[in-house]
């Protein structure tokens, strides 16, 4: 590998770690609110691609309506299982709520595979493809603007959750839901928002990732490869994640490099398996978190 | 099943012609699981603007009084089977705790339960929920506890367990609550801090109006500051009555101030109750 291979694919492993990264996001503030992994956030990812690909392709609508339709049904479909699938299951063992999830993203891709088929469908990606260029590298336009906009994404929750009133109730409801609400927090209704605020990141997400590839029930594995970087980066800890996310992706990039595309999807699992054996509570989790 | 409380001086705290009580419990029974019975028939009153104590040794339903009162019950798989509470002489149902907190009621609950991870200042907002309209006032609580004001910006994880409590009863009176229940603020502090707090406790009373239902197995310090008690055995009121009247009490004398005994009150008391009880039924 020459230097320039190097520098080239260690750049866009780090620009595929900033998505990952935006990714994990979803997961650690659904772990954050409810202490719940929760397995269908590659589903969530899909069913937000395809909504965007029904308003663009199929009915032909302009890529803002799109996105704005995306959000939209992503945000009703959350709040549907919230209130279906989760809150009834409030107080039942941890166990069960993730065994739920798990059902839950068998579910939706059952539904995805009777509704748009199984075929594999091409959205226009929103963002010019025309590439950038850091020195020599040549970096993919899409990984790029992605890269941009994720992390535009996560700073705002950065700083919301820093700074805003309604981000230090969420950090309360998080850490101790009882306390919060014996002092006014409605904290049933934080943990619905919370899923919301997941299932829209999830949707800006899959439709960026079925822009890069195509739209297809198989969309959510892409979950699967970050539920490695949120255990990673310690489940509950955002800047963790980040880290976590860009450690993976240009781990994943370096190895396609060195090894062809055939070991990408065994990569993350292969790091993750040796360093939860030296930290097991992640890089930058929180020791005592119930390990699942 | 149901024993009289036979040690009963009054029925219940003076209360003013008309006035309606801050809290009112009337006759409650609390079943956690389904299964184990804690409170058998409990009531009392906490009449406005005054300072109620609730005694009792480990384990005799205090806790799950304030639980009870504040909505969190349910959350924690408790059920009230009869009985119902009173808040401002509004029956509180089934209200959820949020909602309670913002008609007025503040639970500062056992262990301080602060947010470890938010700092002081991100504490007192998380109270400031409860106020249910207007602009949250936090220098109330800086006043009454200038030790916070400059620790303001640090997380309430590093605290001391005195300044734990104080952020605890502060973040509550952001709300400016009309009813407050204290669940130990003694837990676990050193005696002169002890006498700090409840000299600012005493203080927000007085000047708040805010009236208290505090719980403490410290009766000395709890009966310093109230005007009227309740000591709870096993789920049932064992003995109700003014202050003085309380003092008076050769039981109280002994089994909770610790009297004749030459100990220091809560810890000790609560082995000899034991042993008197035993004692107690094996007579009758
Ligand atoms: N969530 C719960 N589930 C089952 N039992 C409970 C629960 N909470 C409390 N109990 C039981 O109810 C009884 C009364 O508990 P409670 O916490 O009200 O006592 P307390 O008077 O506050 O005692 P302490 O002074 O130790 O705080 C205890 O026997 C306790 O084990
Ligand atoms: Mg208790």
């Amino acid at each position: 590998m020459t230097f320039l291979d190097f520098y080239e694919y260690s750049l866009i492993g780090l620009l595929l770690g900033g998505l990952y990264a935006l990714i994990g996001l979803g997961f650690v503030l659904v772990y954050k609110a409810t202490r719940v992994l929760n397995f269908a956030m590659g589903e969530f990812m899909m069913m937000g691609a395809y909504f965007y690909f029904s308003a663009t392709v199929l009915m032909g609508l302009p890529w803002w309506a799109g996105v704005g339709i995306a959000l939209g049904a992503s945000a009703v479909l959350a709040l549907g299982v919230e209130r279906l699938v989760l809150r009834p299951l409030v107080g039942q063992p941890t166990i069960s709520i993730v065994m739920a999830t798990i059902g839950l993203a068998s579910i939706l891709h059952g539904t995805a595979v009777m509704v748009w088929g199984a075929d594999q469908w091409r959205i226009e990606p929103i963002v010019p493809r025309a590439p950038f260029f850091l020195g020599d590298a040549m970096l993919p336009g899409q990984l790029v603007w992605g890269f941009g906009l994720a992390s535009m994404i996560i700073l705002g929750f950065v700083l919301f959750f820093r700074y805003a009133r309604g981000g230090v109730a969420m950090r309360a409801t998080a850490t101790d839901p009882h306390t919060a609400m014996s002092l006014g927090i409605d904290a049933p209704r934080n943990t619905a928002i919370t899923w919301v605020l997941a299932a829209l990141i999830s949707t800006i997400a899959g439709i960026m990732v079925g822009a890069m590839t195509n739209v297809s029930p198989e969309l959510g594995l892409v979950g699967l490869a970050v539920i490695v970087v949120v255990i990673l980066g310690g489940l509950d800890s955002i800047p963790g994640t980040i880290i976590a996310g860009l450690i993976i992706g240009w781990i994943e990039s370096m190895s396609v490099a060195v090894f062809g595309s055939g070991v990408r999807e065994i990569v993350p699992f292969a790091v993750i398996l040796i360093i939860m054996m030296v930290r097991p509570f992640g890089l930058f989790g929180t020791p005592e978190i119930e390990r699942l | 099943m149901s024993m009289p409380a036979p040690y009963t001086t009054e029925q219940g705290a003076p209360r003013p012609e008309e006035a309606v009580d801050a809290l009112s419990v009337e006759n409650l029974e609390v079943v956690y699981h389904h299964t184990i019975q804690v409170l058998k028939g409990l009531s009392l009153r906490v009449p406005q603007g005054q300072i109620v104590a609730l005694l009792g040794s480990n384990g005799a339903g205090k806790s799950t009084t304030l639980k009870a009162i504040s909505g969190l019950l349910p959350l924690e798989r408790g059920h009230i089977e009869t009985g119902r509470v009173l808040i401002l002489g509004k029956d509180a149902g089934t209200s959820p705790p949020h909602v309670l907190a913002r008609r007025g009621l503040a639970h500062v609950r056992e262990g301080r339960c602060i947010f470890p991870d938010l700092t002081v200042e991100e504490n007192l907002i998380a109270g400031s929920y409860a106020l249910p309209r207007g602009k949250p006032d936090y220098d109330i609580v800086y006043n009454y506890f200038p030790k916070l004001t400059e620790r303001r910006k640090l997380r309430a994880g590093f605290l001391s367990g005195g300044e734990q409590q104080m952020l605890a009863i502060g973040r509550a009176l952001v709300a400016q609550p009309s009813l407050m229940l204290l669940d130990e603020p003694s837990l676990g502090l050193a005696p002169r801090v002890v006498a700090e707090i409840f000299g600012i406790i005493e203080r927000v009373n007085r000047e708040q109006n805010t009236a208290i239902l505090l719980v403490e197995q410290n009766a000395v310090a709890a009966l310093s500051i109230a005007s009227y008690g309740y000591i709870l055995e096993e789920g049932r009121v064992m003995l109700d009555g003014t202050v003085d009247a309380l003092l008076d009490s050769p039981d109280v004398q002994r089994f909770y101030l610790g009297h004749g005994t030459g100990s220091d009150g809560a810890v000790q008391s609560y082995r000899t109750v034991k042993h008197y009880k035993r004692r107690k039924r094996w007579l009758s």
